[in-house]
């Protein structure tokens, strides 16, 4: 009987997160996607019509927007992995007694709010603000010049907003290799480039992949950053879904076009993975 | 390489071009840290600007007023009030579904642990605006009034999986032979978890509640889709965004970051202290 009862404590520990995950993350899910094949309006009430023609015509609908948030999240993703790699290393290998230092200072800034520092950056690239306006007033910059409302603005809050989430994953993978190895490279006559591409790098492509994926999957889906930084010209998928669902209230193509981007993230993060898994194995 | 001779000859100063390419990573560091803390500079200056009507872009002057001003604005401290509510509440009830689900995960062998890990990492790799957006139509199709009950459900939802996570890594990291060591001496397994397992786990349990608030006290994407007519200090900010943002913003900004600082160094003090005393026990037990 004891026996019996001990057997039900792992369940016990986990009935109630599970279910709280269960209620309100796949419940969520599925009711969404019922949400999506189905006809009507907020007045009207909605009725099930199977509609899956709603899928051809959102990505029809949103195709701008899709495809341009999926290379915005591929520029980020890049230009977080170009800036991220060098601190990771230098953190990792040359840090010394700074090492926890270092780290704080990468994870500090999450400790002021998303939307304060998307905000800031608005204030630093204003067109008149105190860096643009003093280059202008220098004579440097042409008087019209503008970054905000542009795809630079966007791009680069994204890259700022996302940076750590690259750090923080590559800085675990380096720290894991033994610095015996690079040194064993270069004895055996490898130069320092090549000891870095045949040795440190294939190290380090776990902390590449999580990193890569930590920054991609919430660039493809953020909006604060094209809201605040951007124009109409930089619409993401992600303000569609949000104006379709919160001022617009059409629900079905909202939930539709949710679905669709987490089918392009899942696909996308499947294509990646394969490829690095890959490559991983024939190095 | 010319490498080579240097490292046999230590004494010898570098070349120029190998000095300055040792320093180029320290320095590009350096510069990119600059970069991380550029906007948090700029929002704490402009917490002294006094500003002269609503905009608070330019610098015109300094001043402390803003820090005084903020507590008799309601509307900025209402939101800031609900939005740590949320956040404390959020963090307690994640905190302990994550825990409970952390320790079974590491301890017991089951069925189903594999559907269960995808139940814990999912929910992290699915962009917010569907994390919220589904949980918007859930609310709608089951007719619920969103409020602040739905926000602190949504947000035990998406800490869940983060505290988990932290969790299981620091029970991880730890010698089981202490628990073993305390059951031969005669400790049952409520008083050995008692004393040697939740001692042992607890700064893991402090970080994983540490990051949940963090998490929850930022939130926007999420909160903006389940709040109905409740408003959260990001949620508020945004909208003032599309007016001009006040001062007093960012003088709850550069507090909130003051006081999670302390909080961090604290921590991160306790953690050190906390070390040693583990070795103490460790030494303790093995005696």
């Amino acid at each position: 009987m004891r026996r019996r009862l001990r057997g039900l404590v792992p369940y016990l520990f986990l009935v109630p997160g599970g279910l709280w995950l269960i209620a309100f993350f796949v419940v969520p899910m599925l009711v969404m996607a019922s949400v999506s094949l189905q006809e009507g309006s907020l007045g009207t009430g909605y009725r099930m019509t199977w509609n899956f023609g709603i899928y051809p015509e959102v990505i029809a609908d949103a195709w701008t927007q899709l495809s341009r948030s999926i290379v915005y999240a591929l520029i980020v993703t890049i230009a977080t992995l170009l800036i991220g790699f060098p601190m990771a290393y230098t953190i990792a290998f040359r840090g010394g007694r700074f090492k926890n230092i270092l780290l704080l200072l990468v994870i500090l800034p999450f400790f002021t709010a998303f939307i304060i520092r998307t905000l800031s950056w608005k204030l630093i690239l204003a067109d008149n603000g105190f860096v643009l306006g003093t280059l202008k007033d220098l004579g440097l910059l042409a008087p019209t010049t503008h970054v905000l409302a542009s795809p630079l603005a966007v791009i680069g809050g994204l890259t700022y907003n996302f940076l750590p989430f690259m750090v923080l994953p590559l800085y675990v993978a380096l720290e894991k290799i033994d610095p015996h190895l690079m040194e064993a490279a270069t004895d055996l006559y490898a130069s320092r480039r090549h000891a870095f591409l045949r040795v440190t790098l294939p190290l380090a492509m776990p902390g590449v992949f999580a990193g890569s994926l930590l920054v991609f999957i919430p660039t493809v889906g953020d909006f604060i950053n094209a809201d605040i930084l951007g124009s109409r010209d930089t619409t993401m998928i992600g303000n569609v879904i949000q104006r379709l669902f919160l001022a617009t209230n059409a629900y079905p193509e909202a939930s539709a076009l949710g679905f669709v981007l987490m089918a392009a993230v899942l696909v996308l993060v499947a294509i990646y993975a394969r490829v690095v898994g890959a490559r991983e194995l024939t190095v | 390489m010319t490498q080579k001779s240097a490292d046999s000859v230590p004494e010898r100063r570098p070349p120029l071009s190998q000095r300055f390419s040792r320093a180029l990573l320290p320095a590009f560091t350096a510069l990119a840290v600059v970069y991380l803390f550029l906007p948090i500079a700029v929002m704490m200056a402009f917490s002294f600007n006094d500003p002269r009507g609503r905009l608070n872009i330019t610098w015109q002057g300094f001043t402390v007023d803003n820090y005084f001003d903020v507590w008799h604005r309601p509307d900025i401290t209402e939101p800031m009030v609900a939005s740590l509510i949320v956040a404390i509440v959020a963090t307690i009830v994640a905190t302990i579904l994550g825990t409970l689900i952390g320790l079974a995960l590491t301890r017991y062998q089951f069925r189903g642990q594999g559907p269960l890990n995808l139940l814990i990492y999912i929910p992290m790799a699915t962009p917010e605006v569907i994390l919220g957006a589904s949980l918007l139509s859930l609310w709608v199709t089951a007719d619920v009034q969103r409020g602040i009950v739905t926000i602190i459900i949504a947000h035990v939802m998406f800490n869940i999986s983060f505290v988990v996570v932290t969790v299981r890594a620091r029970i991880a990291g730890f010698n089981r032979t202490l628990e073993e060591a305390a059951m031969d001496l005669g400790a049952d397994e409520w008083t050995t978890f008692r004393k040697v397992t939740f001692p042992l786990i607890f700064p893991g349990i402090l970080a994983a509640a540490l990051l949940a608030f963090a998490l929850s006290i930022d939130d926007y994407v999420i909160t903006s889709f389940v709040s109905g007519q409740t408003t959260t200090f990001p949620l508020w900010v945004y909208g003032a965004s599309r007016f001009g943002v006040p001062p007093e913003v960012n003088v709850l900004g550069t507090l909130i970051f003051v006081v999670a600082f302390a909080l961090i160094v604290a921590q991160i003090l306790w953690a050190r202290r906390r070390k040693v005393t583990d070795g103490a026990l460790a030494m303790e037990v093995q005696r």
